[in-house]
């Protein structure tokens, strides 16, 4: 074996500048594809992080069909307290669960005594609603990260619009399930600058009052959000927590409650999507460069060694060993290639990351993109990378075996 | 017991519509440990006959033995082996690899068709770079040698293995008349130290002049088979 790579590396030094060309061909190749899984994957991670930290959790449950008229944020479709805990006690049976929050959720109206809007209230206890999202005191851009009683925290949206301001008297009203109206006055305690996606109505109240604006005599909750310890098991809880609730029907023998992943309930998904299908493409037209540069310089390769071929084959090489010759000199370019390339992708990401790229996201300004190279990508690009330049110097490698020894001398 | 047995071999070439009769019908016997020539005009099927002979291409008909095996029923993988067992070739272009050494180019035949362990194949090529003279040379790449040391690092690749039978296409051609005369004669001491078969095609009478036996060839038939000077007992 060493002997046919010292032959193969010999050949691939006689044509330095083919081999040269080809390989940095291949490196660059490689490179663009690592950093762009590098940043793709930074961006993606980070956004993720952003929607699920501050404003979606890894999970939510909420009664089956809410989630379908989510929008209109339905008081029929609350889950009942009696559900809501047997919902907690099957959320304490799974130790991944770092911390979950119970939303009572309702759309009503919002004033200042002089305008009025509408706006989306979510009833919560602070400190839940906290450890859930990490990131949501950091959405904080005024007054306090706490939802006191008799305190309203507000978007930043309805903020400027109303010109309202820590502090303001404010009134909300809504209707409850009956069709009363009711009302109550509250004191902005915060506002909150919102994150893309639904949202940019979203006010915080403590899910007491919300309770008292509903006239629920009994706690009622529209969803609830979990966080995990670690994002990683988010497809295993989301199993087990399905399959933890799956006993309980309704009476039409349906589930009662529905789970889903962060996936199933932001349009960043779709985003996310895209950015793996993008990666998935420019691998495939990393694989087509790889395929045609190694196909076309082994073809060259043989085509200049015919008559070299045909003096082996005489002295006794046999086609086996020819063959291999060749596989061996498409796979030494292949590993060049691969190798350079691993290097210089590298060196790209380690430039991007001291140069603190920033942007901005939705109303996130100052992101900073910190990209990494994940050593299982740069070990898939090279495998990859590797096997099709064998596969591209097959056809070639074929062809220098079957010769006939006698053609091949003949050749000039 | 003949080394090689030669009974009506003919072959012949279809090139479209046309077939070339390169060799016609042609019988003889070569023993063990001689040194001999085909000779002819261009064209006369020389080369041909030697391709036969070195198993590199199949008889059109007739039958052929080499070292007693019966060439044309080898496989492609069967005639290598048997090739990389029995022959060595000396080429007109001298053939040598150009990534490899002298030494390595010497070598080649050892590592790669015969696997021997290091220490065998220096013991083999040291002492046959001495007797061919390139011993000097013996880490220069082709490009960097004469065409008379090519030639002899060539003779050197065909002698490694100990082959029975060394076949040399037209070896002199493409070297100066006095250059050819070192290199037959270095192949003429091989043989007779080593008993080594050599058998030439050539147009060159330096050859012709060294020979034991010559046979003539005229538009693939063979025309007459005379003893040359080289004979031991002329
Ligand atoms: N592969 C081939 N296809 C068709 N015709 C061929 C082929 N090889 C040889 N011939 C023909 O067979 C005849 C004998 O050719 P060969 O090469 O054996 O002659 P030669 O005696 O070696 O000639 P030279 O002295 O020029 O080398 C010629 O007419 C040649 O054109
Ligand atoms: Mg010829």
């Amino acid at each position: 074996m060493s002997k046919l790579i010292k032959i193969a590396v010999r050949n691939l030094f006689r044509y330095k500048r083919r081999t040269l060309l080809t390989s940095s061909l291949i490196a660059i190749g490689v490179m663009f594809v690592l950093v762009f899984v590098a940043v793709a994957g930074s961006f993606k991670y980070m956004m993720v992080g952003q929607i699920t930290d501050s404003m979606l959790g890894h999970l939510q449950v909420h009664k089956r069909g809410y989630v379908a008229s989510i929008d209109s944020l339905p008081l029929t479709l609350n889950l009942t307290a009696d559900e809501a805990a047997t919902l907690e006690s099957a959320l304490g049976q799974i130790p991944e669960i770092e911390a979950f929050s119970s939303r009572l959720k309702f759309g009503g109206m919002f004033s200042n005594f002089i305008e009025t809007t509408n706006i989306r209230i979510n009833g919560v206890y602070g400190e839940e609603e906290i450890a859930t999202l990490p990131l949501f005191p950091s959405r904080v851009v005024e007054g306090e990260a706490t939802i006191r009683k008799g305190e309203i925290l507000i978007p930043e949206l309805l903020a400027n619009g109303l010109k309202v301001t820590v502090g303001s008297n404010v009134v909300v009203i809504a209707t409850n399930r009956d069709g009363s109206v009711n009302g109550r006055q509250f004191v902005v305690g915060g506002i909150l600058a919102s994150v893309t996606g639904p949202g940019g109505r979203d006010g915080y109240l403590h899910i007491e009052d919300a309770m008292e604006i509903l006239r629920l005599d009994e706690m009622e909750i529209s969803e609830v959000a979990i966080r995990l310890s670690d994002f990683g098991r988010l497809h295993d809880v989301n199993a087990r927590l399905k399959q933890l609730l799956s006993p309980e029907l309704d009476m039409q023998g349906k589930p009662v409650f529905d789970v889903r992943t962060w996936e199933g309930l932001s349009p960043f998904y779709n985003i996310a999507r895209m950015i793996d299908m993008m990666t998935f493409f420019i691998r495939l037209m990393l694989i087509a460069i790889v395929l045609v540069s190694i196909m076309n310089v082994m073809i060259m390769a043989v085509f200049e060694r015919i008559r070299e071929i045909g003096t082996i084959a005489a002295i006794g090489t046999l086609p086996g060993t020819i063959r291999s010759l060749f596989l061996i000199e498409g796979f030494a370019l292949g590993v060049l290639g691969a190798v350079v390339g691993n290097v210089l992708a590298w060196v790209v990401v380690a430039i991007l990351s001291i140069s603190n790229v920033s942007f901005n996201f939705g109303r996130e300004t100052g992101l900073v993109l910190a990209p990494r190279l994940q050593v299982e990508d740069m070990l898939l690009i090279s495998v990859i990378v590797i096997i099709v330049s064998v596969v591209a110097a097959l056809q070639p490698a074929i062809k220098a075996s079957r010769m006939e020894p006698v053609e091949a001398l003949r050749h000039v | 017991m003949s080394l090689i047995v030669a009974k009506d071999l003919s072959k012949t070439y279809s090139v479209g519509e046309i077939e070339v009769e390169a060799v016609k019908s042609v019988s003889f016997a070569i023993e063990p440990a001689s040194f001999v020539s085909f000779i002819g005009p261009s064209g006369s099927g020389k080369s041909t006959l030697l391709n036969l002979i070195g198993c590199l291409d199949k008889p059109t008909s007739g039958t052929l033995t080499v070292a007693d095996v019966v060439t044309a029923g080898l496989t492609r993988k069967e005639a290598a082996i048997f090739r990389g067992d029995n022959l060595g070739f000396i080429f007109q272009d001298f053939n040598l690899i150009p990534v490899l050494t002298v030494y390595e180019n010497v070598e080649y035949p050892l590592l790669m068709v015969k696997n021997a362990p290091a220490e065998e194949r220096k013991k083999r090529i040291i002492p046959l770079l001495e007797t061919v003279g390139v011993i000097d040379q013996k880490d220069k790449y082709p490009s960097q040698i004469s065409g008379g040391h090519k030639q002899r690092v060539a003779i050197a690749r065909a002698l490694v293995t100990n082959p029975r039978l060394v076949l040399a296409d037209e070896p002199t051609a493409n070297l100066d008349s006095k250059t050819a005369f070192k290199v037959i004669d270095i192949m003429r001491k091989m043989k007779d130290e080593l008993g080594i078969t050599f058998i030439f095609s050539t147009h060159d009478q330096a050859i012709v002049g060294e020979v034991e036996t010559i046979f003539s060839l005229h538009d693939g038939v063979l025309v007459g088979i005379t003893s040359g000077k080289g004979r031991d007992d002329v």
